[in-house]
């Protein structure tokens, strides 16, 4: 075997605290080595065409670069070989800058360490053998797991490219947090007129499948071959027959149920309809409140639908669908501000959430968009909105901006002016965050147009009093912190922008899709600059607040880049697999089924030799983790690329005496 | 008011120092003006707390030590409950008010005085004995009988007892001023 080494200086990287020079010439001693040098930029055109070159002129069988992590690299390399006509798995990487030049000063221990992870990579390659991929079929389907905007723009643009679509969405509508919107910033246009033609898109496209009121039970398989559980969530109303009519919502004698979609504060009917322009408008019952499902007594509902399609015995339904990609949107929700007793821990009914102001200055709202206080149904003339409450506070363990809050505030200062122009508006802020088109210019014209009075500084505690009149009143105690002096204002209602933490049970969801998430529920991207669509589980990508706080523009752009990256998944005829996958060794295998048994993949089947059971790896399912290769006790089952004497022959490499 | 030399100005010591004394750690106020906004006595303060706060990020040695907010602290501690970095403030006001002490620089006697009264009831009783407090503060400022028409309520809810109540381990308690007092040496 002839093996060439490539030394990457990296600029300064490497070259500064390793000799890369005396590497290379250490590299010439190991044994099939018949060529080493060390080079600037290997990873640049120049460099690459220099590792070709040599393969060609010395006949090379393999090649070793050492230069940064496999992470971003290895990839490129392999390409590279495979130009010069080599099998890409004839290539060795030796990770000299994060492991070596990085953390160390010492030019001679470097270049020791260094010359030592050159003859580990040497050793291995000496033992590779070339690989081939497979190539599998693929189910051109996505599943897109939340019906926010973020999961209806993914659903739409698969769907428009021609991709058959499976929607699951947790509440009885899709719209997510924008149908619950009254106006958009910056622009003050109307959030449900630009969502609902996309909610009735989604209804009317005969490419998407969509399961509201639904969850994912489980998830088995892989890139191009999922097949997913979905529970269809009990409604007590049979949705094929339900026409949207709204009797049974008016003739339910069950009054006192929280509206949920109103964020609490008004009630519905035990059965409802969330809103006018919900998709699908059907009916749900809460079990909870249902006084037939609960006592056994009324039935109102039943006597009153025209079409008979209130099923009071109805149960959950699970259904399979198999798909090829799936789309994570599953949104967000918002942190728990009651934990701040100095705002009254949730106990003071002027002091509401900016959700719910804004289901107030909804039109389809419960107050039909006229604000008025909880308490008393007193128009507000003093209205304070308070940022940052669950944002930036590392005393509540969220340290992070939730990103959007500064452009709603501002948004419903202006609304505030706009449906009450006598009313008086302060926004307590730390900084205006307002990174965005026409985003600053917006907070702006809040301030010099519509006379909002911004004061920056935290708010320390809300008092409640009794006014000389018997009304109830706030006092805000805040500070002016660029004018140095604590200020107080005696409000009638007080808003908090309560910042987004991930949605509530997404951890859960992470797990069954097998993607990471971290430790305030958002899912985590492969690379936060360059791949911040992926997830590091293949097909499985992410849309929306679920990655990280975002607003409605930037939740749309990333629906559709995960649409894209479906579409550029599915648009080859079939995937190929990755060729590092286990291999049982026939003359060893004893059939005792330990590794079919805790393949993750069911990845490991039974078949006949020769009149003999013996394991075998269906090698387009299996997705190389060497699960089994631990387990088994005959050392049968070996994950190719890694056997145990390739790393044996790396362990011996360094502990030669 | 004077325009401040940043490059000569900041006493970066000076913020390690206090970061040392008071355990913490001041880089992670970010001015937000919490504890400015929560501050029982901020009314009365001549510079507030947020802002000794950024005067000790600084390096601002005289504007953080030299006011009278520091004496005028009540050690209530709302701040530090209420700071989202979870800075303990009023630990901060502490030192600074220690630190003042030994730089000659406080600005209101009389409250330091109070202390030291205080302090000295505790050193040779054990606990507070309000009549030696007042006596011990009279004499250290010379001030004649500024609360005196609160003495004949007190006398009478016996909150003001004449005879100091003396208690068990008070020469231990007094070891614990001879100690530190060693220590500062």
């Amino acid at each position: 075997m002839k093996i060439g080494v490539f030394i990457c200086h990296c600029g300064s990287n490497i070259g500064a605290t390793v000799d890369c020079a005396a590497v290379a010439k250490a590299a010439l001693a190991y044994p099939d080595v018949v060529y080493a040098v060390d080079t600037m930029y290997t990873c640049s055109e120049p460099g690459q065409a220099s590792i070709v070159e040599a393969i060609k002129e010395n006949g090379l069988d393999g090649v070793v670069v050492a230069s940064c992590s496999p992470r971003m690299h290895e990839p490129t390399f392999r390409r590279t070989v495979e130009r010069a006509g080599l099998n890409r798995y004839m290539f060795e990487m030796a990770n000299i800058r994060e492991h070596v030049s990085w953390i160390g000063r010492d030019v001679e221990a470097n270049t020791n360490k260094a010359s030592e992870l050159v003859r580990l990579a040497v050793e291995k390659l000496r033992r590779n053998a070339p690989l081939y991929a497979k190539q599998f079929d693929v189910t051109k389907r996505v599943l897109v797991i939340g019906g926010g905007v973020a999961g209806i723009q993914a659903a739409l643009d698969a769907a428009e490219g021609g991709i058959g679509v499976v929607m699951v969405e947790r509440e009885s509508t899709i719209g997510g947090k924008m149908a619950k919107l009254d106006k958009t910033f910056p622009t003050i246009d109307c959030s449900s007129c630009v969502l609902a033609p996309k909610m009735v898109d989604v209804a009317q496209n005969p490419n998407i499948t969509l399961y509201a009121h639904s969850e994912v039970e489980s998830i088995s398989g892989f890139v191009g071959n999922y097949t997913v559980k979905i529970r269809k969530r009990a409604t007590y109303v049979d949705w094929d027959k339900c026409t949207g009519c709204g009797t049974c919502t008016e003739k339910c004698p069950s009054k006192n149920v929280p509206d949920a979609f109103n964020e609490g504060i008004s009630t519905c009917r035990a059965i409802n309809i969330p809103f006018p322009q919900a998709i699908p408008k059907k009916a749900t019952i809460n079990p909870d409140y249902c006084r037939k499902i609960k006592e056994g007594k009324c039935g109102v509902c039943a006597k009153m639908c025209p079409t008979g399609a209130i099923v009071y015995d109805m149960v959950d339904e699970i259904v399979e669908e198999k798909v090829g990609a799936i789309i994570a949107a599953t949104g967000y929700d918002l942190v728990d501000w009651k934990v701040y007793g100095e705002y009254g821990y949730g106990t003071y009914p002027d002091v509401i959430t900016s959700l719910q102001y804004e289901r107030m200055m909804s039109a389809s709202g419960p107050t039909a968009g006229h604000i008025h206080r909880p308490s008393d149904g007193m128009e507000p003339r003093n209205i304070v909105f308070i940022q940052c409450v669950g944002s930036r506070d590392r005393s509540i363990d969220r340290p992070y901006c939730s990103g959007f809050c500064c452009m709603y505030t501002a948004k419903q200062a202006i609304m505030t002016k706009d449906h009450l122009p006598d009313a008086q508006a302060f926004v307590f802020y730390m900084d205006i965050r307002a990174p965005g088109k026409m985003y600053d210019e917006f907070t702006r014209r809040a301030q010099e147009d519509y006379g909002v009075q911004y004061i920056r500084g935290r708010v320390s505690a809300i008092q409640p009093t009794v006014r000389p009149d018997g009304k109830v009143g706030y006092i805000v105690r805040g500070a002016d912190t660029l004018l140095g002096s604590p200020v107080e204002v005696d409000a009638d209602m007080v808003v908090l922008a309560v910042g987004v933490e991930g949605s509530k049970g997404a951890g859960h969801l992470a797990e069954t899709l097998r993607i990471s998430y971290d430790h305030y529920g958002f899912f985590m991207e492969s690379h936060v600059k360059l791949r911040p669509v992926e997830t590091n589980t293949a097909g499985v990508f992410l849309a929306g607040v679920c990655q990280g706080p975002k607003d409605i523009p930037a939740s749309v752009a990333q629906g559709s880049a995960a649409a894209a990256k479906v579409m550029a998944l599915f648009s080859k005829p079939k995937l190929e697999n990755d060729p590092q996958v286990s291999v049982v060794d026939i003359k060893r295998c004893v059939d005792c089924g330990k590794c079919i048994r805790t393949c993750p993949y069911q990845a490991i089947e039974e078949v006949e030799f020769r009149g003999v059971r013996k394991a075998h790896v269906i090698e387009t399912v299996c997705q190389g983790c060497g699960v089994c290769t631990a387990t088994c006790p005959q050392g049968a089952i070996q994950v190719s690329h890694f056997t145990d004497n390739q790393l044996l022959a790396e362990v011996n490499a360094l502990c030669q005496f | 008011m004077s325009n401040t030399r940043l490059d000569q100005a900041r006493d970066l010591d000076f913020k390690r120092q206090v970061e040392k004394e008071s355990g913490q750690n001041l880089s992670a106020c970010y001015q937000c003006g919490k504890c400015t906004a929560g501050c029982p006595g901020a009314q009365f303060y001549d510079r507030q707390v947020s802002q000794i706060m950024r005067a000790v990020q600084m390096g601002l040695k005289e504007e953080a030590l030299k006011n009278r907010s520091l004496w005028l602290c009540l050690s209530c501690s709302t701040c530090s409950s209420r700071c989202p970095n979870g800075i303990d403030v009023a630990a901060v006001m502490e030192t600074l008010r220690s630190m003042a002490r030994r730089e000659g620089w406080v600005q209101d006697r009389p409250i330091e005085s109070f202390w030291k009264a205080f302090l000295d009831t505790v050193k040779y009783t054990g606990r507070s004995y309000e009549l030696g407090v007042m006596a011990d503060f009279m004499g250290r400022t010379l001030r004649g009988w500024g609360n005196v028409e609160i003495a004949p309520q007190a006398l009478l809810k016996n909150k003001m007892p004449f005879v100091p109540s003396l208690i068990h381990g008070r020469y231990e308690v007094a070891r614990i001023f001879t100690r530190y007092a060693e220590k500062r040496r």
